[in-house]
């Protein structure tokens, strides 16, 4: 019966007629020069370049400037006079290649069993031909953050680029972070159940400040101890203890999903007490102790730009302008996407959203692509269209932050230009024939 | 074990004085008549009537007369009631004493959260009561609280100790409740405490302990209320339905239970304050006056609650304030429910002021005994005492017909009577005794006298015979003077007297003037200090009064045993202060609705001439975009459109560089409603949107600062045919009601797929359909039934065929007076359902969702159906899979009218964003995206007349926008709806600052109170409940809690 299935799936394809990516090919390694002329470079910085040439050179950007001379020889050249040139964008934090169809279970491999379990990589699971990865293509996100959930810690995460054949070719920062996520401390027996509880009447149970600061305390010891574990000569490995030794090094980064003041204000704990670098994410509140995140250099990732303001009695806009109390208050910040239902692709638009309240759009384009980066530990490689760094570029029609103008023509991944089509365009074209749309 | 009780109970009643003429008498013989007089008494006989110096005289039971200078039996035991005051013992009108806790049909009561889930595990499609009863387990009409009554000592008696004598008691299980009956809180026989058999009929929003699937939502509970009336009746005078039911006896007894007065519990199951006008209007429709049980927050909307013409019956259970002294707890807390905190006392005077009947009740207090003390406070807070009174006694009995029997003193009634210390309402009250059919019940016996004065004490000793002065402050206070004054730990019972002192070292004194009077002890209401702390060589006494002198024993200072005996020297006189009217507490002020963003009756928006200059207006007509345009609003409609335009009333708004567009509409919405999905059976078109909107939420406020003046209500996609949609205007402030659309077209949600055979659920689907092919048959079944029926209903006319709701409104369908919008995703239910409709001569309205109509788009143009759609979701299901952001572009250009809709509170503050996407993925023109915002859906929802493009003599639903409405950039300045400004950028900013300053001061408010030394509760975040229609993951923020989500996923297996 399988075997019948995959004959007719073969079919399918050799007649042509399905509509996945299958055709989409990624790209070849890019060699030799490369330039992208006459566009308006938006750096990611802050700076813009009118009129700029971007030159590329074996995938790598070596020079971005106005007065840049393109030799006459054999060299591809992309005249993009009057289109704008940004930074690829990065997202943040997903679950990109782990999650296919949310509401099926066996397409995702995210959450795995367990309260402790910094071993789990979501690497190993990846999936280079996610459908979902060729639609954030076109939207200009060419980089991914993508980690395990868990209860507590969740696991490894890494970073992707989004043109790769398989996940060791997609990896771009392999095991970069550790997942942590950080128990609520509010009245809530057991999440949505207790608060249905409540309604008819049943109280909390036990007090949940006090069973979050436990769960919380045991993970410190759990990292206590991986640090005594460390500094002494191991006989029988721990694959947990293990897993921590990047950590302690700081070659990872410590990634706390959280939104409460009180859950951020214990995430400062593993900043003092093991002096991890500490990212928190979802961060709704973060606004409200900018100054402190600042102060203990924790770098935020905000997840909730498209959302509801939590209280009645907050500002209606308040979600939509986090982001410039962050950037006012100085705070390493990006901004996210996850959305359950457009998985993603709106990234470009919640950073549109932040310029519509407070940032400038060049701020709001850092805290999609640099800044991000940064707050990823890859600006070293990406984030920005300066010297030195992989060339990782979108050119959009217009506005990259404003859906009415925002069209990607095309995208470089490490200098490759990758193919911007996907399944959506791919049944697009499909029905424009049938009804014969031009 | 059991014998020995049974025993003991007998002995008990031997001893009472009304014994059973039935009943043999183990013993002797001890009938007594009960004869007392009480002389010296202020009596208040009614509200309206206190007699001074006056006397009572009761025999066997009744109050024989009352009133000043009347005649003393001879055979009467007088008891001087000097100083003493005489009220008729109160009546609560909401119990359920005496009542066995209702039981599940598969276990246990909800007594604890494990149960609570094991029920909505177990929960059935059909009834599981046995016997001749109707269809749904939650209608218990043929339930009557005489039946099942059993006298309970343990819950009369601290009912009695707070004044009741009397209450109406019922089994709170179910929403048809059956009868309640009068009982008296005698510790009797119950034969002899039953005052009226049958005195109501109690109904609710709660299915209480039925297992039954149906209903599981608000609608859900008003439609089986409504088909119950209409099934009752018809039931009662169509001599087929007997042939057709046969004995039913739950119509029957239901409609027994007319004639009774009704109480309907609108409280039950949260404290939405709208239940109280839900229920009122299920009355109104049924002909039926309800008394209704109060939700407590009647202070926030008393126009309306008053308009229902309901009495009500209102508890005193005011929520303590919250201890919000960390920061991080306080900003989780709302201002609603702060402001709910500091406005809850006010809610009785607010109910008197607006002239509406009512009664109090001390039901949802945890302790029973706490009711005197918030009644106290609901005093202080404006409510009369003279309607206080009434309230407690002559409301109730004349409301349940029992006038006659208890309510007042006045000779002839049961003599249910409190003696207290004071005025009973006043701080210094006491109750001493509660006297209930002529039986007395102690409660405070050691208060009868007080012994406030001061005594010569004298201590004999080996050492001698020293003296003091005993200075007596209160029952629990004193201090001994020799030569020096030192606070003694005193204590008096009524009888026995305790005193502790130490001489010789200067201790803390109480002051002069404190204590004394009518105070109580330890425990009264009285102010009570912390007892001395005496060292452990204090001199301590104990003894009895004898009346003005004490004698006693004790042990001295160096451990001697020592005689004692204090003389009364004089009394103080009890200082009764005029009742001073102390100025009532200081609050801020309502508005409306009652949260943050809403308007005092200062700042509510008014209808205005308004003059738009030189904006970009998009029309959304065939004029297009006329830039400098000018547009004048009059009436609440657009009255002009063009260039130049000026008009002397108007104001002026300058929209240079802005750009107008008609008000954004939304056609699939889930907000303002209290429930979205019933879900309890595959075919509910009997529930209805309007039965539940919930004006005061604050996605209202929210999606009009993005520019929507239009949503449609729907209904959410839990079942093949689900209920019928409300669509509503964004009126921000104004009632359920007003909050309609005005002569909008009903429609129905219907959805196919995976919802509806619930492929998500983590518990396995029993109900049918399980599959799309089932989906296909729900459907033909239900309309040939519905074809059937109305046949049926327009052959014989009246009431020869019953009145099916649910029937009613497919009938609707196929008569073109409901339409349809349909949730669907796959191209093959989208034809399946258009053929179905085609079948039955209708048509498909709506496909709304449609992320596969791109495919069939053809088909569905011939069908002559309309696309309401996302821009740009997928993959969150299997059947959204090939979802493309192309959909809405590729249905445009075949021709379908095509409109984006939000399904999410806060997608649709983005909505124009949203259509400005078809810009991006498939090229529409920037005009063509905003109509799908705009006229297309107001065309879909048949109301292109009224809204949804700007045209003269349409209504003035107007958004102005800082930028092109397509793009991110954009926001709006100002949205008016019917020519009402509802949201003002300025305003906007003006009003945080409000919400700031006005939580700044209920915080401080509520700290200062925990400070002061109230009790306050831990704080409690301000959890938000959303419904959803259940489709997809929402986002949920910090205090959002799904809950239909949950319900659905636990419902019906």
């Amino acid at each position: 019966m399988q075997k019948l299935i995959y004959t007719i799936s073969s079919l399918l394809l050799l007649s042509g007629i399905a509509t996945a990516q299958e055709t989409i090919y990624p790209a070849k390694q890019q060699k030799g020069l490369l330039f992208i002329t006459n566009g308006t470079v938006h750096v990611g910085n802050g700076t813009v370049i009118e009129n700029a040439t971007v030159k590329i050179n074996n995938g790598k950007i070596e020079e971005v400037g106005t007065n840049i001379a393109v030799p006459a020889d054999d060299v591809r050249v992309f005249n993009v006079k009057g289109k704008h040139v940004y930074p690829g964008l990065i997202l943040p934090a997903s679950s990109l290649g782990l999650v296919e169809i949310t509401g099926v279970r066996s397409t995702t491999d995210v959450n795995e069993i367990g309260d402790v379990n910094p071993s789990i990589r979501s690497i190993a699971a990846y999936n280079a031909d996610s459908k979902i990865t060729n639609t954030l293509r076109s939207n200009g996100i060419l980089l991914a953050h993508t980690a395990p959930q868990g209860s507590l810690v969740g696991g490894q995460s890494s970073v992707v680029q989004l043109d790769a054949w398989n996940e060791e070719d997609a990896a771009y920062a392999a095991d970069m972070g550790v997942q942590l996520y950080m128990p609520s401390l509010l009245s809530r027996q057991g999440g949505r159940i207790g608060a249905l509880l409540a309604q008819f009447g049943f109280g909390a149970q036990g007090d949940p400040t006090k069973d979050a600061l436990d769960k919380i305390e045991a993970v410190k010891q759990f990292f206590r101890e991986a640090k005594t574990y460390i500094g002494t000569d191991v006989k029988t490995p721990n694959l947990k203890f293990e897993a921590t030794r990047a950590l302690f090094a700081k070659k990872q980064k410590l990634f706390i999903h959280c939104s409460q003041v009180k859950q951020m204000l214990l995430a400062i704990d593993f900043v003092k007490e093991f002096g991890f670098d500490v990212v928190v994410i979802g961060a709704s509140e973060s606004y409200q102790i900018a100054d402190l995140l600042k102060a203990n250099n924790i770098g935020v990732i905000l997840s909730q730009m498209h959302d509801l303001p939590t209280l009645d009695d907050d500002d209606v806009d308040q979600p939509y302008k986090t982001a410039a109390a962050l950037q006012k208050a100085g705070v390493l910040f990006c901004i996210n996407d996850d959305d359950p239902q457009n998985r993603g692709r709106n990234l470009a638009f919640n950073a549109g959203t932040a310029a519509a309240y407070g940032l400038t759009k060049e701020e709001a384009l850092s805290a999609i692509t640099l800044n991000t980066a940064k707050v990823l530990g890859i600006d070293n490689m990406t984030g920005s269209i300066e010297k030195g760094k992989d060339a990782n570029i979108v050119v959009s029609e217009g506005d990259i932050l404003d859906m009415k103008s925002s069209v990607v023509l095309h995208a470089f991944i490490q200098g490759r230009k990758i193919e911007l089509s996907d399944k959506h365009k791919q049944l697009f074209e499909r029905y424009k024939y049938k009804y014969g749309i031009k | 074990m059991r014998k020995i009780k049974l025993l003991f109970s007998c002995l008990l009643f031997a001893s009472m004085l009304q014994a059973q003429e039935t009943f043999p008498v183990n013993g002797i013989a001890d009938k007594r008549d009960g004869c007392f007089a009480f002389t010296n008494a202020t009596i208040v006989k009614d509200a309206q009537t206190t007699i001074t110096n006056a006397t009572l005289v009761i025999r066997e039971g009744k109050i024989l007369a009352v009133g000043a200078g009347i005649a003393i039996p001879k055979d009467a035991t007088v008891i001087d009631c000097k100083d003493k005051f005489i009220y008729p013992s109160f009546i609560d009108i909401y119990t359920d004493y005496g009542i066995p806790q209702p039981q599940r049909a598969q276990g246990p009561g909800l007594t604890n959260p494990q149960d609570f889930f094991r029920a909505q595990q177990s929960q059935s499609l059909a009834s599981t009561q046995k016997g001749a009863y109707g269809w749904n387990a939650a209608l218990k009409a043929d339930v009557d609280a005489v039946r099942i009554f059993t006298v309970d000592e343990a819950r009369a008696k601290p009912y009695r100790e707070t004044g009741f004598g009397t209450v109406l008691t019922h089994q709170k299980d179910g929403m048809v409740r059956g009868t309640g009956a009068v009982v008296s809180l005698a510790n009797e026989k119950e034969n002899l405490v039953i005052i009226k058999e049958k005195a109501s009929a109690n109904y609710s929003f709660s299915k209480g302990t039925s297992t039954q699937s149906y209903p599981s939502s608000m609608m859900g509970n008003i439609a089986l209320l409504r088909q119950t009336y209409l099934d009752a009746a018809w039931y009662k005078s169509n001599p087929a339905a007997a042939k057709e039911e046969g004995i039913n006896l739950t119509l029957k007894n239901f409609n027994d239970n007319q004639a009774l007065p009704q109480i309907f519990d609108a409280q039950d199951r949260g404290t939405d304050l709208w239940n109280v006008m839900r229920a009122d209007r299920i009355g109104d429709e049924a002909g039926v006056q309800y008394i209704i049980k109060a939700t407590g927050k009647e202070y926030q909307r008393i126009k309306d609650v008053a308009a229902t013409k309901a009495p009500l019956i209102v508890n005193v259970n005011f929520p303590q304030a919250q201890d919000v002294e960390d920061p991080n707890d306080a900003r989780l807390v709302s201002l609603a429910d702060m402001k709910a905190w500091e406005l809850a006392p006010t809610n009785p005077a607010s109910i008197e002021k607006a002239g509406i009947p009512f009664c109090l009740t001390a039901a949802d207090l945890r302790d029973p005994k706490t009711f005197l003390t918030n009644l106290r406070k609901a005093i202080e807070y404006g409510l009369t005492e003279k309607a206080a009174m009434d309230a407690l006694t002559k409301n109730p009995a004349t409301w349940l017909g029992v006038y006659d029997k208890v309510g007042s003193i006045d000779a002839g009634k049961m003599a249910n009577f409190v003696i207290t210390t004071a005025p009973i309402f006043s701080d210094r009250s006491t109750i001493l005794q509660n006297w209930i059919q002529g039986e007395k019940y102690a409660v405070r016996e050691d208060a009868w006298y007080s012994v406030a004065g001061t005594y010569n004490l004298v201590v004999n000793s080996n050492a001698g015979t020293q003296t003091y002065t005993l200075d007596v402050k209160s029952n629990s206070q004193a201090n001994i003077i020799g030569k020096d004054t030192v606070a003694a730990r005193f204590s008096f019972d009524g009888k026995a007297i305790k005193i502790g002192y130490a001489t010789g070292q200067r201790r803390r004194t109480l002051p002069a003037g404190m204590g004394g009077g009518f105070a109580g002890g330890a425990g009264g209401f009285g102010a009570a200090s912390a007892p001395v702390t005496l060292p452990a060589n204090a001199t301590r006494l104990t003894g009895f009064s004898n009346g003005n002198t004490w004698n006693g024993t004790g042990v001295d200072s160096t451990g001697y045993a020592v005689t004692w005996s204090a003389s009364l020297i004089s009394l103080t006189t009890a200082k009764i202060d005029s009742a001073k009217s102390k100025p009532i507490p200081k609050t801020g002020g309502s508005f409306y609705p009652f949260t943050a963003f809403g308007n005092s009756d200062s700042t509510v928006p008014k209808q205005e001439t308004v003059l738009f200059k030189n904006a970009t207006v998009w029309t959304s007509e065939k004029a297009g975009k006329i830039e400098g345009g000018d547009v004048l609003v009059k009436n609440g409609k657009i009255v002009k459109v063009g260039k130049g335009l000026s008009d002397a009333s108007a104001r002026v708004i300058d929209a240079t560089g802005k750009h107008l567009t008609a008000g954004l509409i939304d056609e699939h919405s889930h907000i303002a409603s209290a429930s979205t999905n019933e879900g309890g059976q595959s075919v509910t078109s009997e529930v209805r949107i309007q039965d539940n909107l919930d004006p005061d939420d604050i996605n209202i406020y929210r999606q009009l600062s993005g520019g929507v003046t239009t949503s449609h209500i729907l209904h959410g996609s839990a079942n093949t045919i689900g209920g019928q949609t409300q669509l509503i205007k964004l009126r921000w402030g104004v009632n359920d009601e007003e909050l309609k659309f005005k002569g909008a077209d009903p429609f129905i949600k219907f959805a196919l797929g995976e919802n509806v055979k619930r492929s998500s659920s983590t518990q396995g689907n029993t109900r049918f359909p399980d599959t799309r092919m089932g989906v296909e048959q729900v459907l033909i079944d239900a309309f040939n039934r519905a074809k059937a029926y109305d046949a049926a209903r327009k052959a014989a006319g009246g009431i020869a065929v019953r009145k099916d709701l649910e029937l009613e409104a497919l009938a609707e369908i196929m008569n073109k007076k409901r339409f349809i919008t349909c949730h669907s995703y796959v191209a093959s239910e989208i034809l399946t359902t258009m053929r179905v409709a085609e079948k039955f001569g209708f048509r498909i309205n709506t496909f709304t969702h449609i992320l596969e109509g791109y495919k069939v788009a053809d088909r569905m143009k011939e069908h002559g159906a309309a696309a309401s759609t996302f821009s740009d979701w997928w993959a969150y299901k299997n059947e959204v899979q090939d979802a493309i952001p192309y959909n809405a572009t590729i249905m445009t250009k075949v021709g379908l009218n095509v409109a984006i809709n939000s399904d999410d509170a806060e997608m649709a503050r983005r909505l124009n964003q949203e259509a400005a996407k078809s810009v991006k993925y498939g090229g529409l023109s920037e005009e063509e995206a905003l109509r799908m915002v705009t006229i297309n859906p107001a065309k879909m929802l048949h109301v292109d007349d009224k809204v949804g493009s700007i045209k003269e003599g349409k209504d003035a639903d107007l958004v102005l926008w800082s930028d092109n409405p397509l793009s991110i950039y954009a926001k709006s300045l100002y949205t008016m709806v019917d020519g009402i400004i509802y949201f003002d950028r300025e305003k906007d900013a003006a009003m945080r600052k409000q919400v700031k300053t006005e939580r700044t001061r209920l915080i401080g408010k509520m700290v200062g109170e925990k400070r002061g030394g109230a009790p306050v509760s831990p704080f409690s975040p301000s959890y938000k409940y959303i419904s959803t229609c259940l489709d997809h993951g929402h986002k949920l923020g910090m205090l959002e809690i799904d809950l239909e989500d949950l319900e659905l996923n636990h419902a019906n297996h």
